[in-house]
């Protein structure tokens, strides 16, 4: 009797745990479709080709577009990852494979700790570190202020990966009398570059969006500027400016940029995705 | 008959726990000897020992004369031994990220030659003497080390030994994990290689340990208790310890 | 100890060759008894025998195969199984012998009895003594019992030498009682396979417990070690 009693207990939890699960992926989805679907709304119609090719017209009048700030994106995201990625990787690749000691937590721990500070802070650290001894505001201060988040989120996540690859690996090399630094680039790298890739993505991702580091570095640019030793719109910094404006038309622009920027922002990363995959096909067999 | 590797008074710690206490040994080239003994004796870390993979180990540390070909492995690079002596793990660990062919060109490969020819004679070669060539021959950059059965996977990892062309191939129960008929296909494969190169293999299965190797030794709580052809320590060795292991009365 | 199921077959084996050697022993026994007594009831009794002496041959080797195909034995162990299959053997071709002496002693009963300058039941006295020797060497491994029983062999022979010398003289002297005479040197050439068969088995002892093959004079010169 009470067998059965169990039994029908042991089912229902089971069903319960599932439908909480599934209900609570479905409320996380649900809030990602939402929010691009409300973005789609408020901005679909706002995206057009001026927009993607004119600089911002004067205050107060109508028209114009975020070509200058998608151009500035490009450069300072280009330039924080081309300083953030290699410092970021090569941190991870010293705690995985030759900081198990005490100078190894201590730089764990840094890097965990630069992972929790607010982005403002680091906005003001690259300030002090790039603008204040230039004397004046750069696309490359906002690099840098985004290689500052960068290098710890690449850090760790590259670390972790490099943990999976199983000791048994990197023995094998060993075995065949390898050299420990070929080892680690030729092997143990290439094994966990998958993860590897998806932590870059990941923090890409996540810099893209950032706008008070670049409120101080950058500080944003009427007009187009290709240069890294000056000013330079971003998209973010416009979106801000143009949604606390009390301007109409720029708040549809600002929804506007919204929408570009997350679109983009997914392109980049499907596009890579895209690349690597196929040479990673053959490990999928 | 010249001895591949003499090894005088060899220990080995962990951190502070002896592990290997005063080995002496003489294995003869051109045969196999097997290592046997219960789970903890220092088989494995005798064996980790003669390429110097012991001190990969973080706190690992050994100590001793050992003698490959006549060479002091503590007085030359340990790259340098490991390309003299390869290994086989139990479990066939190809490396994941490659494809066949690049498996078992990675030791030529990643220390240095880069010249196409030679790298495919080479991987022809040695996936010949591994007894792989066959199965794979079509599919040598196509497939990676990794989608192969795990028989063939252990036979890859032969052939990727064999690759840098090594005088002595330490097998660290290579068969353990496969099916009896891939166990067998290794043990042919272990036959012929004795014509070319010295065999070590540590064994659980005294079975095996019988078919393959001319020489046996009987390592007991880090110590080699007894060492002898194989014939006489399977059929009446000289220390009642040996006997009681072999006859199943303990480990 | 490990193995416990190997180990109580191995006591099974023991057992097993033991129960033959039981029989192999009172087949002996009776066909000398039957020799001195002249008693065809006794004969009767050791040729019944005979089957189940072969039978317990064949399932002694069949059990010691089984085991040395399932269990892998090793050293002391295999060279054990092993001595038991040699034994086996050994033990049912006593049987046999015992046989031969019954259908002799038979043939004899038919024939008067007559006086022979041989002393049969002597040398069957030694020849049960070595084979009852032999046995206790194997039931306790004792090396040094079994050396003595290959010690004894020389004088079984001697005495088989002097019963044909004695007997052939015999029979060219007396011709009448030839057939008599060949029946006792038959009998004397059984008892002598017999003590042959008993070094064997003792030589399958030492083979078992020291790992030393003694057999066709090799060990003498072990006799010190």
């Amino acid at each position: 009797m009470s067998n059965k009693y169990l039994q029908f207990r042991r089912r229902f939890t089971d069903y319960l745990a599932t439908f909480v699960a599934a209900l609570l992926s479905a409320v996380v989805v649900g809030t990602l479709v939402a929010i691009f679907a409300y973005l789609v709304i408020k901005g679909a119609g706002s995206v057009n080709w001026a927009f993607l090719t004119r600089t911002p017209k004067p205050v107060g009048e109508i028209g114009g577009g975020m070509a200058n700030a998608l151009v500035g994106s490009a450069l300072i995201l280009g330039m924080g990852s081309l300083m953030g990625i290699p410092f970021g990787i090569g941190a991870g690749i010293y705690l995985a494979e030759y900081g198990r000691n005490r100078f190894g937590a201590v730089v764990r721990f840094t890097a965990d700790v630069l992972n929790g500070v607010p982005s403002i802070v680091i906005g003001l650290v690259a300030y002090g570190l790039v603008v204040f001894t230039e004397g004046h505001f750069s696309a490359f201060a906002g690099g840098v202020a985004l290689a500052i988040m960068m290098v710890p989120m690449v850090a760790r996540t590259t670390e972790q990966m490099l943990l999976l690859v199983p000791q048994a690996v990197r023995e094998a090399a060993f075995g065949l009398g390898i050299p420990q630094w070929r080892t680690t680039i030729s092997i143990t790298l290439a094994t966990a570059r998958a993860g590897i890739l998806t932590g870059i993505m990941l923090a890409f991702a996540r810099i893209a969006g950032e706008t008070a580091p670049l409120m101080f570095t950058a500080l944003g640019n009427q007009f187009w500027s290709f240069s890294a030793n000056q000013p330079i719109a971003a998209v973010p910094l416009q979106i801000y400016t143009y949604a606390l404006s009390p301007y109409d038309d720029w708040h549809r622009q600002a929804w506007a940029g919204a929408l570009v920027l997350v679109a983009l922002i997914v392109g980049t990363i499907s596009l890579v995705r895209f690349i690597f995959a196929r040479s990673t096909l053959r490990e999928a067999r | 008959m010249p001895t591949a590797v003499e090894v005088r008074d060899l220990k080995a710690w962990f951190g502070k726990t002896e592990a290997l206490h005063g080995i002496n040994i003489a294995v003869e080239s051109n045969h196999a000897t097997a290592v046997i003994g219960p789970s903890g004796c220092g088989k494995s870390t005798f064996v980790r020992c003669l390429n110097r993979m012991h001190e990969t180990i973080p706190e690992a540390k050994a100590q001793g004369e050992v003698k490959i070909g006549g060479m002091d492995i503590y007085g030359v690079p340990a790259v340098d031994v490991r390309r003299k002596v390869g290994m086989v793990f139990q479990k066939p660990n190809p490396f994941p990220s490659m494809s066949i062919y690049d498996n078992v060109a990675a030791g030529l490969k990643l220390n240095g030659t880069r010249n196409r020819k030679t790298l495919d004679e080479v991987v022809e070669h040695s996936l010949r003497q591994a007894a792989l060539w066959d199965e794979v021959k079509d599919v040598l950059k196509k497939k990676s080390g990794a989608s192969l059965s795990g028989g063939q996977q252990q036979r890859l990892c032969i052939a990727r030994a064999l690759a840098v062309d090594p005088e002595v191939m330490l097998m660290d129960e290579p068969a353990s994990a496969l099916d009896p008929i891939s166990t067998a296909k290794i043990e042919d494969l272990i036959f012929e290689l004795k014509q070319r190169l010295t065999i070590v293999i540590v064994t659980h299965n005294m079975q095996q340990a019988s078919r393959v190797a001319e020489y046996t030794g009987f390592f007991l709580m880090g110590h080699l208790v007894e060492f002898d052809r194989t014939e006489k320590i399977f059929t009446n060795p000289s220390d009642k310890r040996t006997e009681d292991y072999i006859t199943g009365r303990f480990g | 100890m490990t193995r416990i199921r190997f180990h109580q077959e191995l006591d099974d084996l023991k057992h097993r060759i033991l129960a033959m050697a039981g029989m192999a022993e009172q087949a002996i026994d009776l066909s000398v008894q039957a020799y001195s007594q002249r008693d065809p009831a006794l004969c009767q009794r050791v040729l019944n025998n005979e089957g189940a002496i072969n039978r317990a041959e064949r399932e002694v080797d069949e059990f010691a195969i089984d085991l040395l195909a399932m269990q892998q034995p090793m050293a002391i162990d295999l060279r054990f199984i092993l001595a038991v299959i040699k034994i086996n053997a050994d033990l049912e071709r006593v049987g046999d012998q015992a046989v031969n002496i019954a259908q002799r002693v038979l043939n004899m009963i038919e024939l008067p009895a007559s006086e022979l300058p041989v002393d049969i039941p002597a040398m069957a006295t030694k020849v049960r003594a070595m084979v009852r020797d032999a046995l206790r060497s194997f039931i306790e491994g004792d090396t040094e019992l079994a050396r003595h029983v290959l010690e004894g062999d020389d004088e079984i022979d001697r005495m088989n030498h002097e019963a044909f010398a004695t007997l052939s003289k015999y029979m060219q002297d007396h011709p009448e009682g030839a057939v008599q005479a060949l029946d006792a040197l038959s009998v004397a050439r059984n008892l002598e396979r017999v003590a042959d068969h008993a070094t064997n088995i003792s030589e399958d002892v030492i083979f078992w417990v020291r790992g030393a093959d003694v057999r066709h004079g090799a060990g003498q010169t072990l006799a010190g070690s």
